[in-house]
């Protein structure tokens, strides 16, 4: 544990991505394979959940530290993380640490789920008492998440890769997909020759860098490809050993999510995999994200959300054919394929080619640009005809060219501190506008976009003009002025402003204006008008 | 007529009515008595300054040679208007002190910034009774503990032997009055010269004259050859952090001295190299012995967690009660002594010794200044 422990403070600490990497890189060289699988376990997100109710562990940890709950909530707004907080408060006991390993801990911790209430609270405790201040910081994050510390799956990817000798590549295809660290070992998922392989498991997906500068600047029209950035949900569709699996974006298996699009187990040839994009699809047309949103984390479809919300699949890329791996071909022999493939499944409204836009030059895409929310897109993906489909986010051949965001300025009302890096400084905001009374109404909460530099000062202001408190949250006098993009906007019942936007977050911040002269609920209800 | 309270809070300083006396006064006024040298303590434009000894080189150096400061020693009573006051080591920097006030035969204590640790400078801490005592609450809140002070030694110790393996610079921030003297009283000097930025080596430079057994140090100035840094020690504010000024060292570590790093985030934010969780302010333990020790029945808090505090007090059989004040922005201080190049400080220096200078003459030459 101390090495786990240790590896996990010094990548919290650092934010340079070579010293990330090298960390970890060592962490892999020298670990044993059962600690190993576990580290990457939780560096790939796959933290299995030991059903402990929070409030109870904090009523316990509270008991420890001999403290009531009011001041152990305190502690918490003040720290800004859980298990940090539990082991700041917690009696030391344990200066040296403990001698078990990482699996030997999640073997412990694996005891859990079939405990009672009191077990359960002496198992913890028990653990709390063996461990240093650190080691229970990271018990705390192995027994209730979230394990946020800056590293991205790429750099683990990269990490693993140098430390086996591995090609990235290849690293970054096993450890994507379904696989569980009690059913499989380090060796078989990292170092097999993936002879084997699980047949759910999806590709890495191939990322577009935004487009920096002017479109032409990536030289003659006719060597790309331009369709609609959609906005929906990216998906890989994979049909291997007669079995379809749906995987998203953020590598979520959501096969059962999308009931619309099973039929294609039926349709697809053996050993298929697409890629594309799930939109809400109505009438031979795709519908805002909005739409596709009053689904998506719903445990129950019921007939009524299937027919206000039906999805279809756009696809716009094939990366598997006949079981063969065809990402090494060029975009536009993958298209071919892409396009004979759908010619030979039955014609139905859920399946889908995302089409190539006709364009001759350039200036023909930049006239088209504007049109980009009338077709319910977020602009243009760019795509190089002779590119191959890479791993992860890579420059040169898939560019997107998105719209500007929406945008109004508004006023900061409300204020919170943040977490983890962010503790102790007021960090996530609320914004408001000037309703019809004259009076400032809520309507986004944003917390990105800023600098250092920028929350330093804001946080200035905010802790010396502070007018009420509630909890954690801080009324502040309505002084300072942002503006705020947002991707979506919509009508909504839930929120005082009667209007929800998506995505908010600061694009600057306006020190050139008064918070008079911010926008009112006036400029947002016509964006809605114009968006809709 | 109900009896007015011996201190009062006016919203400009701890102010005792009775003796027309104000404790840390924020605005400029008549007469003031200064915990400590801090600048969120020690204000500007007073007409007459009462302090303990040792904090006068500081006072000098920061308000002004010319202010009319009194000074007394730790224990020493005077009488102000018919109250009897005396100062009584707080332990939080060199000259700290809490003020005791005395008027018919009630007691108030009014403790300034204080820590109960012996940093091995400042006078130790010590435990005043009364009836009514107004403390700090800086770092109040339970996930407060801090390490004995010579294990945070040994970590400094042990990080710059590590860079100094490593042939790097050790850059260690942390506020020049106070933490650093701590730190010069308590590391392994290893015989080596210590660098310094120009506002810590001001504030040493003057304490080394009035006496004090500090080791010299050396001013880091563009002229310092470069090379000479490689393993060396150099000291410097927060302020210096992120400036061009420490670019100079490359190749370096940084580390800072502070409480607050004791939270991760805290820690994570400054992006230094190594956080060493290191308070001249009470932890949350030595808070509630100090308050304990008191044998106070009425507790004012300020600065710091207060309401929190003063609810825990509450709760537990002590009669508490929250104050705004405007202490406890130590770092603002350390904004106002910014010295982007040490050469600044070195004129900023200069000029205040020939102004003691010219002070000091024209006191034997007995004609005004």
């Amino acid at each position: 544990m101390k090495q786990f422990a240790d590896l996990f403070m010094n990548l919290d600490r650092t934010n340079k991505t070579n010293a990330k990497v090298d960390l970890m890189k060592n962490y892999f060289l020298t670990a044993s394979d059962d600690d190993k699988l576990w580290a990457l376990t939780l560096f790939t997100g796959r933290r299995p959940s030991f059903k402990v109710n929070r409030t109870q562990v904090k009523e316990w940890a509270a008991g420890e530290a001999g403290i009531p709950m009011w001041l152990f909530q305190e502690s918490y707004h003040s720290v800004g993380d859980l298990g940090e907080t539990i082991s700041l408060l917690l009696p030391r006991t344990s200066i040296g640490g403990s001698d078990k390993s990482l699996a030997e801990w999640f073997r412990y911790l694996g005891m859990l789920p079939g405990m009672t209430d009191e077990q359960k609270r002496d198992h913890i405790i028990q653990a709390w008492m063996q461990l240093s201040q650190h080691e229970t910081f990271v018990f705390n994050k192995l027994l209730m998440g979230s394990f946020r510390i800056g590293v991205s799956q790429t750099l683990v990817v990269r990490a693993l890769a140098e430390a086996t000798e591995t090609d990235s590549n290849v690293i970054a295809h096993r450890v994507m997909g379904q696989w569980d660290p009690l059913e499989t070992t380090f060796e078989q998922l990292i170092l097999d020759k993936g002879e084997n392989d699980n047949a759910s498991r999806p590709y890495p997906f191939f990322l577009a860098y935004p487009i920096e500068g002017d479109v032409a600047d990536l030289g003659e029209a006719s060597d790309w490809f331009a369709e609609w950035k959609w906005d929906g949900i990216r998906s890989q569709i994979i049909y291997r050993n007669k079995e379809l699996f749906i995987w998203t974006r953020g590598e979520e298996l959501s096969t059962e999510k999308f009931p619309e699009l099973h039929f294609l187990g039926e349709v697809l040839p053996e050993g298929t995999v697409l890629d594309g994009e799930i939109v809400t699809y109505i009438n031979g047309r795709p519908m805002p994200f909005n739409v596709l949103q009053t689904r998506i984390g719903r445990k129950n479809l019921s007939k009524k959300v299937l027919e206000e919300a039906p999805v279809a699949f756009l696809a716009y890329d094939m990366l598997e054919s006949n079981g063969v791996d065809i990402r090494g071909l060029t975009q536009a022999q993958r298209r071919t394929q892409l396009e004979a493939l759908h010619a030979n499944v039955p014609a139905q409204s859920y399946f889908n080619l995302s089409p190539l836009i006709d364009f001759k030059d350039w200036q023909t895409l930049r006239d088209l640009h504007p049109q980009s929310r009338e077709h319910i897109a977020e602009g243009f993906m760019i795509k190089r005809r002779v590119g191959t489909y890479q791993v992860g986010r890579k420059k040169g051949d898939w560019w997107k060219w998105k719209i500007d965001p929406l945008s109004v300025d508004a006023v900061l009302i409300y204020a919170q501190k943040g977490s983890g890096r962010r503790a102790e400084l007021f960090t996530d905001y609320t914004f408001a506008v000037w309703g019809d009374d004259g009076k400032l109404v809520p309507f986004a909460k944003a917390y990105s976009g800023l600098t250092d530099a920028e929350i330093g000062q804001v946080d200035y202001f905010i802790k010396r003009n502070v007018l009420e408190k509630f909890g954690p949250v801080r009324t502040v006098k309505p002084e300072l002025v942002f503006e705020i993009g947002f991707e979506g906007i919509n009508e909504s019942t839930r929120h005082k402003s009667g209007i929800a936007v998506r995505f908010p977050r600061i694009l600057r911040w306006r020190k050139d204006k008064k918070a008079e002269e911010a926008d009112s609920l006036g400029s947002l209800r016509e964006i809605l008008g114009n968006y809709k | 007529m109900p009896k007015q309270p011996l201190l009062q809070f006016t919203g400009k300083s701890i102010y005792c009515a009775v003796a027309d006396v104000h404790i840390d006064p924020w605005i400029p006024v008549g007469r003031a008595i200064i915990t400590h040298a801090h600048s969120d303590h020690a204000r500007w434009g007073s007409r007459h300054y009462l302090a303990h000894k040792d904090s006068e080189p500081i006072l000098r150096l920061r308000l002004g040679q010319d202010i009319d400061l009194q000074t007394v020693q730790y224990g020493e009573k005077f009488m102000i208007n018919g109250v009897k006051f005396s100062l009584h080591p707080a332990g939080h920097i060199i000259g700290s002190a809490q003020v005791r006030v005395e008027y018919q035969g009630e007691v108030w204590v009014a403790s300034g910034d204080y820590k109960l640790e012996d940093d091995h400078f400042a006078m130790p801490f010590e435990p005043v009774k009364c009836n009514v005592f107004i403390t700090e609450s800086t770092f109040g809140l339970p996930i407060y503990k801090w390490q004995p002070q010579q294990q945070v030694m040994s970590e400094i110790d042990d990080w710059w032997a590590q860079n100094r393996a490593d042939g790097k610079a050790s850059v260690l921030m942390g506020y020049s009055l106070g933490k650093m003297q701590r730190i010069l009283k308590n590391i392994q000097l290893q015989d080596s010269v210590i660098y310094a930025h120009g506002a810590i080596y001001t504030v040493n430079e003057r304490l080394r004259e009035a006496g004090f057994e500090l080791p010299e140090l050396t001013l880091v100035t563009k002229e310092t050859d470069r090379k000479l840094f490689r393993g060396a020690l150099v000291l410097a504010p927060p302020s210096a952090d992120g400036t061009t000024w420490i670019r100079k060292f490359a190749p370096y570590s940084v580390g800072y001295c502070s409480g607050w790093m004791a939270l991760r985030g805290a820690k994570n934010r400054r992006a230094v190299d190594q956080g060493f969780v290191l308070s001249d302010h009470v932890d949350w333990p030595d808070l509630n012995r100090a308050v304990r020790e008191t044998g106070a029945e009425k507790v004012y808090v300020t600065h710091g967690y207060t309401s929190i505090y003063a609810r825990w007090l509450n709760e537990n059989g002590i009669d508490a009660a929250e104050v705004n004040t405007m202490y406890g922005n130590e770092d603002e201080n350390e904004e106002e002594e910014t010295v982007q190049d040490a050469s600044v400080g070195q004129d900023a220096y200069q000029e205040h010794k020939q102004e003691l200078d010219r002070a000091v003459s024209a006191d034997k030459d007995g004609t005004e200044p």
